[in-house]
């Protein structure tokens, strides 16, 4: 059952890594705009980034280290937000990072209320 | 010119959230992984965000993203030290190897 568990782990990383070495798919990005084969890839490394955090979501040993793992994983989304209104050249993205930042915050915050075992009021 | 640093600040950030988040799988402790989590993504995606400041310029989408740098810098230390207080109330045990737990002495000092 382990060894099948790392089979599955590495065939996700070795995917990523495939990704990242080859060009980007050209249906996500504009062509034209410059740098475009470095921000593609960068894309692809914070998504690996992304993943090791979601599978300390699933292996964690006790409820706090999930908790960290998706605070951690709203950080890195506001990120990729970032990138990608480099790389499509639509301003709206940033917005979107600013709104995740923002509930990321909230939803830590009442994650370790929620841990320290009082109720949401005091 | 100015888009080549912009870059050089991005590949900096990219560089510690990976390295931040092998910490995050790796260690052995949920505040060792805290340590390292936090620090290092909190600064990667910062400078990311610098990185996109310098390419945009002066622009809507790069003044909201100074905005979005100094939120992060406010907000992530304060998630982060709600989270540990939380652990350590509810009751998680540090690694076996931990040699000192100050905090631990100052809630048996206020009992």
């Amino acid at each position: 059952m382990k060894v099948f568990r790392w089979f599955i782990g590495m065939i996700f990383l070795v995917g990523i890594v495939i990704l990242i070495v080859i060009r980007p798919l050209p249906f996500l990005f504009y062509p034209d705009l410059p740098y475009i084969g470095f921000l593609g890839r960068v894309l692809y490394i914070i998504i690996l980034a992304c993943i090791l955090c979601l599978y300390r979501v699933w292996r964690g040993p006790t409820g706090a280290d999930r908790i960290v793992a998706v605070d951690i994983l709203g950080i890195l989304i506001v990120g990729l937000c970032a990138v990608l209104t480099i790389s499509t050249g639509r301003s709206w993205y940033i917005d979107i990072g600013i709104a995740w930042a923002l509930q990321s915050f909230i939803c830590a915050l009442a994650l370790s209320k929620y841990l320290e075992g009082k109720g949401f009021d005091d | 010119m100015i888009n080549i640093i912009g870059l050089i600040f991005i590949s900096i950030g990219l560089t510690f959230d990976v390295l931040g988040c092998l910490g995050l799988v790796r260690l052995p402790d949920v505040y060792c992984r805290l340590q390292a989590a936090t620090k290092c993504v909190t600064l990667g995606t910062c400078s990311i965000l610098f990185g996109t400041f310098l390419i945009v310029g002066f622009t809507a989408a790069g003044i909201k993203s100074l905005l979005c740098i100094i939120f992060v810098i406010l907000t992530a230390p304060v998630a982060a030290h709600a989270i540990a207080r939380g652990a350590h109330r509810a009751g998680v045990k540090l690694w076996k190897d931990s040699i000192v737990d100050k905090y631990a002495e100052d809630k048996e000092g206020e009992a």
